[in-house]
């Protein structure tokens, strides 16, 4: 047996925040349980997956579950639905929650029948002994919750599951599916009014002055609101609202901002304010060895998060409460920078959860929170419901940033890698609210006293964040990576999917292909000389497998490539096989991801998060980049900053490993260096030269051949 | 401001009280409380508002209320016959063909469309008919095999 400290070492971080039995769920007379998570549904199929988990500790149907939306006033606080942990954190709570649950359930359902628990037999959640039966439903009462989690129920065994494992559709999709309401964008409440912020789509210094005379008088406009250089609009008709908006958008005058820098990756190597070296390993004997090294510089430009769906909330104050719908990914921590901006209490907010489009990382889900909630202070008790135009969106919520990278690496005479260096360059990829001492809020720094902006920051390692993946996974005698923060931000950034993992992957998968051609070696067979790790190992084997890598045959303007990682070293296993062709532009004609996640709770909740994952990374690689003007970001609709179409998405192949006696990680975030590296690297085989810089558009390919003639 | 305005949505002849510059969209959305259209952009480049007007797959967001005065209004909720789903949305449970969901309702306006006028089309065909449809999620995949299998059924 294992002793008790052992087992408390690795008690999820969720359960110590949450202790009590009663915080997970409530057992109900009608046959249903309710299961409270902390964490949100954002399109990846979380709610579906944390259901199952409940189920299959209870014994129960899965169709018993009830799933209630994360709200601060009755869900645990598991902080922020991100960094692909939500299974780790959340599942791996409720998992012990409902085990302790069902071995309660028993202990009074045996009691009931006047049985040891020994001597009942149970099936969904009906408990039978003796030609008697009672059930969960029956027992049911809210005190017999009321404890701690003690870690003492057995847990299943995973040998034994029957609804963890097994693919599960979607919860939430037929409701989706068929049009029903079920976005923050549908809610109407009674009485709501529309409410719209008139911001200029582009950086400002303060507001100079604003001409309302000419909207003053439109019927339906309930309120202009003005706050500093915060300047919102309340109408009864949505449509009133964004006219209003327009106009107040023309009639104000704004003082200009500096301009970002012309040349973004430049100025973030000039601008550095901590360099950190993050991993340092020396061996003099191999690096004396060193008979040919290499060079090269790989860039990443901002990339907008870009939900189909602009950012939304809900807000209402009532009697000095604040009521916030939101679909943030923080609930707990946007409540308490809603207090922070607002001056009010935290127990004076609420915030619950609406579904949203997805979101892909902090994007303005928070900010328009705020906004909705300022706009509340004029609106006397009405609810009022802020929608983000287009425009707003892409100019106002954080981006992912943009990277700089320098790798070096010596091969020795056999082509093995006997020295590697990587430096990176980059703002922080966190400015999440909840964090700091001033809000990380939009409108907090706009306002009469404004509040001062946060830059956005880095989280440690071994997770890490611009750093995510910048240490190889592969064994090298001598390494040497470095992390150079740039603090000043030309741009607001934030979390997007992957965060520094999708560019330091690509760099180091590109520059690995590099390597392996320099020293002659199949770009697999050189991956795997380097890489001891079994499970690494299995997945670039599969995909190879897969995609008859060794069978290739090469033709003018085709090519194949390779990419692996690890997601954060420590998370899902994945590689990728692109085979394209360059055209005027590059197309993806086939991708083939292998992938490895420990345990499997939903497979194909896995692959439908994979296949997404690497849809979206190919069109990160081929087509994105935010365009800067000289008053910011100049990428405000669609026609400014295209996506993948669905005439340009590649088939995609996913190969899942079965784990079941690994942990469970998270897939969402796993296929987006591998997929992008793979098609630099298929690229690069298609014309015989590389192009460093991303996207790898028409105009960037067209570059890197004129400079190689 | 305030004009009585009839259209026909969903086969039903509706009345709202709206200005006729009002986009479809907030007319369907707020005043009919048919949420399924959802707005993405506002200006016709994302297809998450699409409808059909007299058979075509049209941007609501796009679309004053004036100009669709005698025309025929379908919206997501009104694809199938008589309250039950389409055959599109039976296929596309069936593929789980979403992750967010958002882009949905206007892809299945967009592919609706296409069955109408092409009940077998190749995969090619279903990719460039839903072109002017955007999905963020990366669910392209599984739309395009959803489709597909409707058309099949
Ligand atoms: S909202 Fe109408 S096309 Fe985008
Ligand atoms: S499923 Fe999310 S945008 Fe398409």
């Amino acid at each position: 047996m294992n002793t008790v400290a052992e087992t408390r070492l690795t008690r999820p971080g969720s359960l110590e925040k949450n202790p009590r039995l009663s915080q997970w769920l409530r057992v109900h007379r009608d046959g249903t349980v309710s299961i409270y998570s902390g964490k949100v549904e954002i399109g990846q199929g979380i709610l579906t997956a944390l259901a199952q988990i409940a189920a299959e500790e209870l014994g129960i149907a899965v169709e018993r579950i009830r799933m209630v939306p994360a709200d601060t006033a009755v869900s645990p606080d598991e902080g922020v639905t991100s960094g692909s942990l939500s299974i780790q954190d959340s599942g791996a709570a409720l998992r012990r929650a409902c085990a302790q649950a069902r071995a309660v359930l028993l202990a009074s359902a045996a009691a009931r029948l006047a049985v040891s628990t020994r001597d009942v037999q149970v099936a969904d959640g009906v408990v039978r002994a003796g030609g008697r039966s009672t059930s969960f439903w029956e027992c049911a009462d809210e005190a017999l919750f009321d404890r701690e989690i003690d870690d003492t129920a057995a847990l299943r065994s995973p040998g034994d599951y029957r609804v963890v494992g097994k693919p599960t559709p979607r919860r939430d999709l037929p409701d989706k599916i068929a049009g029903q309401p079920r976005f923050i964008q549908d809610m109407a409440l009674p009485g709501m009014l529309y409410g719209r912020i008139v911001r200029p789509p582009h950086n400002f210094a303060g507001l100079i002055s604003l001409d309302d005379s000419k909207v003053k008088s439109m019927p339906g406009l309930a309120a202009i609101v003005r706050d500093g250089a915060f300047v919102g609009v309340l109408a009864e008709r949505e449509d009133v609202a964004i006219s209003v908006q327009r106009a107040l958008r023309l009639a104000a005058s704004w003082r200009e901002a500096d301009p970002p820098p012309r040349d973004v990756h430049a100025w973030l190597k000039e601008h550095a304010a901590e360099h950190r070296v993050i991993s340092e390993k020396g061996n003099a004997g191999a690096r004396s060895r060193a008979t040919k090294t290499l060079e090269a510089s790989f860039t990443k430009p901002y990339l907008s998060h870009a939900s189909i769906g602009p950012s939304c909330a809900i807000a209402r104050i009532d009697d000095g409460k604040l009521m916030v719908w939101s679909h943030s990914q923080g609930i707990f921590n946007l409540r308490r920078d809603l207090a922070l901006a607002l001056g009010m209490r935290e127990d004076a907010v609420v915030v619950r959860h609406v579904e949203g489009a997805g979101c892909y990382g902090h994007n303005g889900a928070d900010d328009a929170a705020l906004d909705a909630a300022l706009l509340a202070r004029a609106a006397g008790g009405r609810p009022v419901q802020v929608q983000w135009m287009r425009d707003d969106e892409f100019a106002w919520a954080p981006c992912g940033p943009a990277m700089a990278l320098n790798l070096r690496a010596a091969l020795d005479a056999h082509g093995d890698i006997v020295d590697w260096e990587h430096e990176l360059w980059s703002n922080g990829h966190s400015s999440r609210p909840g964090r700091g001492d001033s809000p990380a809020l939009l409108a907090a720094w706009h306002l009469t006293s404004p509040h001062e902006r946060p830059s956005a920051i880095n989280m440690p390692l071994p997770a890490g964040a611009a750093d995510r993946n910048a240490i190889p996974i592969y064994d090298f005698p001598n390494q040497r990576v470095v992390n150079h923060y740039v603090r000043a931000m030309p741009v607001r950034t934030s979390a997007l999917r992957s965060l520094g993992a999708y560019a330091n992957v690509f760099a180091i998968e590109s520059f690995m292909d590099e390597l392996a051609q320099a020293a002659g070696i199949d770009p697999i067979a050189f991956r795997l000389r380097h890489l001891k790790d079994p499970r690494g190992r299995a997945v670039m084997e599969a995909a190879a497998r897969r995609a008859e890598w060794s069978r290739w045959k090469s033709t003018e303007g085709r090519g194949h490539g390779i990419g692996f990682a690890r997601y954060k070293n420590m998370g899902a296993y994945c590689a990728a096989v692109a085979e394209v062709e360059v055209g005027r532009d590059v197309r993806v004609d086939r991708l083939i991801l292998a992938v490895d996640v420990g345990l499997v709770i939903n497979p194909d909740g896995v692959i439908n998060q994979i296949e997404g994952g690497a849809i979206q990374s190919t069109s990160w690689t081929l087509k994105e980049q935010v365009k800067l003007g000289a008053r910011g970001i100049a990428s405000l609709g669609w026609e400014d900053y295209p996506i993948l179409k669905f005439s340009e998405a590649p088939p995609v192949e996913v190969e899942l490993a079965s784990h079941p006696e690994l942990p469970a990680v998270g897939a969402g975030e796993a296929a987006q260096g591998p997929t992008a590296a793979a098609i630099a690297n298929a690229v690069a085989h298609a014309l015989g030269l590389r192009v460093r810089d991303l996207p790898l558009t028409h105009e960037r390919i067209a570059a890197a051949i004129s400079q190689s003639t | 401001m305030g004009e009585r305005i009839q259209l026909t949505v969903n086969g039903a002849l509706r009345e709202i009280e709206a200005s006729s510059d009002t986009p479809l969209l907030y007319a369907l959305r707020n005043d009919l409380a048919l949420k399924g259209t959802r707005f993405g952009c506002g200006s016709g480049q994302c297809g998450a508002c699409f409808v059909l007007i007299d058979g075509h797959p049209t941007p609501a967001c796009d679309t004053p209320l004036w100009s669709v005065a005698d025309k025929d209004i379908v919206t997501v909720e009104g694809l199938g016959a008589g309250g039950a789903l389409h055959p599109l949305q039976t296929a596309f449970v069936a593929e789980q063909a979403a992750q967010c969901g958002y882009c949905t309702s206007g892809i299945l306006i967009s592919a609706a469309a296409l069955l109408a006028k092409n009940p077998r089309p190749t995969e090619r065909e279903v990719r460039e008919a839903l072109d002017r449809n955007l999905c963020r999620c990366g669910s392209h995949n599984r739309v395009v095999r959803a489709v597909l299998r409707a058309a099949q059924e």
